[in-house]
């Protein structure tokens, strides 16, 4: 067996990471995933480990602002993107409006999935921000939730959408006047 | 599970790339999206010694129509790029890409996993896959002696196997003509999953009728393959419920934990049915 023979030096490599608009730079081993280097080397922990193979969507963050799984990425190859994760949401204790319309549509329960699905539904509606709830409900099916039931999940990101679009159609009509 | 330990090198352009890969021999692999590797590895069912990250290479990240109307697709570019067609590249005959595209994973598989990755991983149910064989795509490799071009009907060996030698990388995939007449369609037990058995076609459809077109499946073999007793019925003028059963009886798919063969096969009849009326309505 040549992986018997075969020893991989595991020198620990340099790594610079631009997190939540921070420069970080860590020393790890290059098969270390970004959700890894996340919460082991930059503490930030809101972001969560689920199956580690791409299905549950726990550890969902935005690259370069595109929803992407953490765990399908190694940290080295994130180098010179944009990262941001759930602690990016908040402002202080002031949640974001996507993530008052979670608590207000009783969007979570055991709370797991939650930081995945609130940065699924970001890096969506930032691409898509007159998505339909169809849209919405075949977007949310790539993460997954044990608790809800999906509804719930579903109106709280489709209250946040039409919430954003009342606020940008009255910015814009304020200006034109 | 975490990965095995492995060495991680950047390439810096494509030839540097091929250099890495000649110099590193079989126990490297080039990562574009990861999107299937770094799962793999994850589990420990692949175990590379050397990664060549090949994920920089911005010159394989495009998408344009040459002057004959050929479509090129850059090896790096994402799922996501194709589905949302950001410069319109697909209008006018390769809209049966776009629309399949909602079929690979989810949104956040999309955004990174690169049209490339998934041709060169091969897998026996790929969108990818089978759109190069119904489309009978041309494969742009490069290596250490230069540059070929592979036909899909030689690329694909059988699982996850393909034409590309260690030391070779694909840089392009070509769509040599348009398919107005398109679609692909699959059942999976959940949205997103991977395909029990996925079918495509592409009819030649003139004055409104069907004068002949191809038919091609996934999951029925090792690899996606063309259905000439089912492409037969459509070139004879036949029904599309006609071609569906010529694929379904043509097809000899395997059986595993999910499904059984005869399962597989209705799946073909009722899948090429549906595919067949939809390429017709576009």
């Amino acid at each position: 067996m040549t992986d018997d023979t075969f020893t991989t030096p595991r020198e620990p490599q340099l790594i610079a990471l631009n997190v939540n608009g921070e420069q970080h730079e860590v020393i790890t081993e290059a098969r270390r995933t970004l959700v890894d280097v996340l919460r082991h080397e930059l503490r930030l922990t809101g972001t969560h480990v689920g199956c580690e193979h791409g299905i549950c969507g726990a550890c969902t963050v935005l690259v370069d602002d595109r929803p992407v799984r953490a765990c399908l990425m190694f940290a080295a190859q994130a180098e010179g993107a944009r990262i941001r994760t759930v602690e990016s949401l908040a402002d202080g204790s002031r949640l974001s409006d996507l993530q008052r319309a979670f608590s207000e549509h009783h969007a979570l329960q055991c709370g797991f999935c939650t930081p995945g699905f609130l940065m699924l539904a970001e890096g969506f509606l930032a691409e898509r921000p007159e998505a339909t709830k169809e849209e919405i409900r075949e977007v949310v099916a790539a993460n997954m939730c044990r608790c809800t039931g999906y509804q719930t999940i579903v109106e709280a990101i489709d209250a946040c959408a039409t919430a954003r679009r009342r606020a940008c159609a009255q910015a814009c009509h304020s200006k034109e006047n | 599970m975490k990965p095995a330990p492995f060495q991680y090198h950047r390439a810096r352009d494509v030839a540097g790339a091929v250099r890495l890969l000649a110099e590193l021999g079989d126990e490297a692999k080039a990562i574009a999206g990861g999107q299937s590797l770094v799962g793999m590895m994850n589990f420990r069912l692949a175990r590379p010694h050397h990664l060549v990250d090949i994920g920089g290479l911005r010159e394989l990240d495009r998408m344009h129509r040459d002057a004959d109307g050929a479509l090129r697709i850059g090896a790096l570019t994402t799922h996501h790029t194709v589905e949302s067609d950001p410069a319109g590249t697909l209008a006018q005959g390769f809209e049966v890409l776009r629309r399949a595209m909602a079929w690979i994973g989810h949104l956040p598989i999309r955004t990174r996993g690169t049209v490339g990755g998934s041709m060169a991983h091969a897998d026996a149910t790929a969108e990818w896959c089978l759109l190069a064989v119904l489309l009978d795509a041309e494969f742009v490799v490069r290596g250490p002696l230069g540059e070929r071009t592979i036909a899909a009907g030689d690329f694909f060996l059988g699982y996850y196997t393909t034409a590309l030698a260690p030391d070779e990388l694909l840089v392009e995939i070509v769509f040599p003509r348009t398919a107005p007449h398109a679609a692909l369609t699959e059942f999976a037990e959940r949205r997103g999953d991977f395909a029990i058995v996925a079918a495509a076609v592409d009819l030649d459809v003139v004055d409104g009728a069907v004068r002949g077109g191809r038919v091609a499946l996934g999951g029925v073999a090792a690899a996606a393959i063309r259905v000439p007793e089912a492409e037969a019925v459509l070139t004879g003028g036949g029904s599309f419920d006609a071609c569906a059963s010529a694929a379904a009886a043509a097809a000899d798919p395997p059986g595993d934990a999910s499904c059984g063969p005869l399962y597989r096969k209705e799946l073909v009849r009722t899948l090429v049915r549906r595919a067949c009326e939809e390429a017709m309505s576009r």
